[in-house]
C-alpha cells in the first residue's frame, strides 16, 4: 500500500476543500499513514470473484407518483442562507469575478 | 404518592401505567425529570440544548388527553375520543433526541461548530412520530461530531461524563443519550448507530440499546454520516421500554427510499408478561457464540461477565453452539474505508452557501476552505481526508471497491452462521468505560472500541446490547445479533436474560457517581479534563 507524503496530504485536503493549518497537516500525515497501514490486511484476501456489496437490503428503484406537491416555502428554504437576494441564494461570482 | 425523584426511577411502561391510572400527571412526571437535569447536567453534560417551556406545553397537552380518555373510559361515548387503552404507549413519557435529529425551529448541531447556528425548517420523521405519540422531548443530547467517535469527546461542545464514573467516557457517538438514560434524566432516548454508536455507549453506561436492521427506521431528517450504514435506534433502561420506543419509530416512510416496506411487529406487546414465561422461552433456542469476538485486547473482566451470561442462558435451556465468523478481523479496515468514503461525500454539503456556518475568503475556493477548515473538528477532518483519499482517482479500486467486496464476505459469514443458529451472543465492547482522554490522541485505539459492533452494521443486521453485570465497578454489555428484520427475537432473548438474572445483586445498583452529580461542587467534564491534565 502506498505511503502519503506531505504533498499528497495537501492535495487530498484541496480535493476535500478543507483549509488546514501547518500543524494539522503535520499530524494528519502521521495519522493517515498509520490508518492506511491498517488497511494493508485487506490485501491478504483474494476477492477477484466476489461481487461488491453497496447496501444490504434488496430494494431497487423506489419511485413515487410523478405529481407535484407541497415542499418547503422559499422563506423556509432560505432561512439558513448566509446571503439572500430575493428568493435566491446569493453566492460569490465564479466567472470573471 | 411517589416522590419526585422516585418517579424518575420508574420504567417507561410503569410511568405509562401510572399516568393512565391518574397516580401522577404528565406534568409532574416531566417536572421530576427536568429538576434532575437542572441539578445535575452541569456536572454530567449529557445535553446540548434544552427547551423546558416547549416540553411543559407538550406535557400539559398529554394531561388534557389523559383526562379526556379517563372520562370516556368511565362512560363510553361516540368513539371520537380514545379510551385509556387506545392511547399511544409513549403518551406523556420523556424521550431525549440525539443532536442529529432535526426538529423544526430548534437547534440541531450534530455536535459540530459548522451547524452551531443551524435551525431546521422541518421535523425529522421520527420527531413527527414521537410528537404524534404524545412523547415529551426535553431537548437534544451530546454526541461525537457528526457521530464520528466512540467516546463523545469529539463533540464541539465538550465531553460527557459517565454516570458510573464521571472521569470516564460514556461511549459514543450517542454518549449523551446513553448518559441521560443511565442518570434517570429520561427513561428513553434516541441514538444512531453507524458502527456501534448505540450499542457501545449502552454497554458502557449499563443501559439497553438497539441498532435495528438497516431500513427499519426512516432516516428522513437525520443528519447523515455514512448512508449505507447509519441506522436510528432506541435506548432504555430495560428491554420492554426499548421495544416500545422502536415500535413507535419503526416502519416505512416514503421520504426515505431506504426505509423498507416490511411489517412492524408489536414488539412490546408480544413480550411475555411474567419472568417465568420469559425464562421458559429460552428452551430450545440455538445461540451461536462467535469465536472471533473474544478479541485480542479484551479485558478479562469483560470476557468473564459475557461467559457467565452465556452460561446462564445455557442453564435456562438455550443451546450454545460455537460458530465462526472468519472474516471478522477484516471488519475494522473495511469499515474505516467505507464509512469515511461515504462521510466525505455526505459532508460535501457543508459549503457555507445554503445553510450553516459561512466564512468569507478571498474567492469561492477561499470560502470553502475557511468555512470547512474552521467548522469541522479534528476527527471529522481526519475522516473526510481518509474518505476523499480512498475515493480519489487511482485508489478507488484498491480501497473502496476492495472494501465493498470484503463487505460481501463479512455478510456471508453471518448468513452461514444464521443457517445454524437463531441468534448470536457476543460482547458489545472489548473494554469497560475508559478514562476521558485515554484514546483521544490515538485514532486506531479509539476505532478498536467498535471491533465487536461494526461488522453488524456492515451486514445491515440488528444488534441489541443489554447490561450483564459489572467489571471493576463498571458496566459490561452483552450483544445479541439477529437475522435481518428479527428485532422481535432479540427483544425476547433480552427480556429472557433479564428474567433469569432478575435477582442478581448488580441489578439493584444505581450508577456509582449519581451522588456526586447532586453535589454542586462537582466539576463539569471540561474542568475534569483540565484537572486530569489532558
Amino acid at each position: 500500500m502506498p505511503t502519503l507524503s506531505r504533498a499528497d496530504v495537501q492535495h487530498v485536503a484541496h480535493l476535500a476543500r478543507l483549509g488546514l493549518e501547518g500543524h494539522e497537516l503535520d499530524r494528519l500525515e502521521g495519522q493517515l499513514n498509520h490508518i492506511l497501514d491498517q488497511y494493508a490486511v485487506l490485501a491478504e484476501l483474494s476477492t477477484d470473484d466476489i461481487e461488491p456489496t453497496a447496501q444490504t437490503i434488496e430494494l431497487e428503484n423506489i419511485l413515487r407518483e410523478d405529481v407535484a406537491r407541497a415542499s418547503l416555502t422559499p422563506d423556509d428554504a432560505l432561512a439558513g442562507a448566509p446571503a439572500r437576494r430575493g428568493d435566491l441564494f446569493e453566492v460569490p461570482p465564479i466567472l470573471g469575478g | 404518592m411517589t416522590s419526585s425523584r422516585g418517579l424518575t426511577r420508574l420504567s417507561a411502561h410503569r410511568m405509562g401505567a401510572g399516568l393512565r391510572a391518574g397516580e401522577f400527571s404528565a406534568r409532574e412526571l416531566l417536572d421530576a425529570h427536568l429538576s434532575l437535569i437542572e441539578a445535575q447536567d452541569g456536572a454530567l453534560h449529557a445535553w446540548v440544548s434544552l427547551d423546558f417551556e416547549r416540553a411543559r406545553e407538550a406535557a400539559d397537552r398529554a394531561d388534557t388527553t389523559l383526562v379526556a380518555a379517563r372520562g370516556v373510559s368511565a362512560a363510553p361515548r361516540d368513539g371520537s375520543t380514545p379510551t385509556l387503552d387506545a392511547l399511544p404507549r409513549l403518551l406523556g413519557i420523556p424521550v431525549a433526541l440525539k443532536d442529529l435529529v432535526v426538529t423544526r425551529g430548534r437547534p440541531s448541531t450534530a455536535g459540530s461548530r459548522i451547524l452551531e447556528s443551524f435551525i431546521s425548517p422541518y421535523d425529522a420523521h421520527i420527531a413527527e412520530r414521537l410528537d404524534a405519540a404524545g412523547a415529551i422531548v426535553p431537548g437534544k443530547t451530546n454526541m461525537d461530531e457528526f457521530a464520528m467517535g466512540s467516546s463523545t469527546e469529539h463533540s464541539a461542545w465538550g465531553p460527557t461524563g459517565n454516570p458510573w464514573a464521571l472521569d470516564r467516557v460514556p461511549g459514543g457517538s450517542s454518549g449523551g443519550s446513553a448518559a441521560a438514560v443511565a442518570a434517570y434524566h429520561v427513561p428513553l432516548a434516541i441514538g444512531t448507530d453507524t458502527g456501534g454508536s448505540i450499542r457501545q455507549p449502552a454497554a458502557l453506561t449499563g443501559t439497553v440499546g438497539l441498532k435495528p436492521t438497516y431500513g427499519r427506521v426512516s432516516r428522513f431528517g437525520i443528519i447523515a454520516f455514512a448512508s449505507s450504514l447509519d441506522q436510528i435506534g432506541p435506548f432504555g433502561r430495560d428491554v420492554r421500554d426499548t421495544a416500545i420506543l422502536l415500535g413507535t419509530i419503526a416502519g416505512r416512510d416514503e421520504r426515505d427510499s431506504t426505509s423498507a416496506p416490511v411489517a412492524v411487529p408489536d414488539y412490546a406487546g408480544e413480550l411475555p408478561s411474567s419472568d417465568d414465561e420469559a425464562a421458559a422461552s429460552l428452551r430450545g433456542v440455538r445461540l451461536g457464540l462467535p469465536r472471533q469476538y473474544f478479541v485480542k485486547g479484551m479485558e478479562l473482566g469483560v470476557e468473564a461477565r459475557v461467559r457467565e451470561a452465556v452460561a446462564a442462558l445455557a442453564d435456562a435451556g438455550a443451546e450454545i453452539v460455537d460458530v465462526d465468523l472468519p472474516h471478522t478481523d477484516y471488519g475494522l479496515a473495511t469499515y474505516y474505508i467505507v464509512a469515511p468514503a461515504e462521510a466525505s461525500a455526505n459532508l460535501a454539503r457543508y459549503d457555507g452557501i445554503r445553510f450553516g456556518r459561512s466564512v468569507r475568503g478571498a474567492d469561492v475556493l477561499g470560502n470553502y476552505l475557511a468555512t470547512r477548515g474552521g467548522g469541522f473538528g479534528a476527527e471529522v477532518k481526519r475522516r473526510i481526508m481518509l474518505g476523499t483519499y480512498a475515493l480519489s482517482a487511482g485508489y478507488y479500486d484498491a480501497y473502496y471497491l476492495k472494501a465493498q467486496k470484503v463487505r460481501t464476505l463479512l455478510k456471508r459469514d453471518f448468513d452461514e452462521a444464521f443457517a445454524q443458529v437463531d441468534a448470536l451472543v457476543a460482547p458489545t465492547s472489548p473494554t469497560v468505560a475508559f478514562p476521558l482522554g485515554a484514546r483521544l490522541d490515538d485514532p486506531v485505539a479509539m476505532y478498536l472500541s467498535d471491533a465487536c459492533t461494526l461488522p453488524v452494521n456492515m451486514a445491515g443486521l440488528p444488534g441489541l446490547s443489554i447490561p450483564c453485570g459489572l467489571s471493576e465497578g463498571l458496566p459490561v454489555g452483552l450483544q445479541l445479533i439477529g437475522r435481518a428484520w428479527d428485532e422481535a427475537r432479540l427483544f425476547r432473548l433480552g427480556r429472557a436474560y433479564e428474567a433469569i438474572t432478575a435477582d442478581a445483586k448488580w441489578r439493584t445498583l444505581e450508577p456509582t457517581d449519581l451522588r456526586a452529580l447532586d453535589d454542586p461542587a462537582t466539576p463539569g467534564p471540561m474542568e475534569r479534563v483540565a484537572i486530569m491534565g489532558r
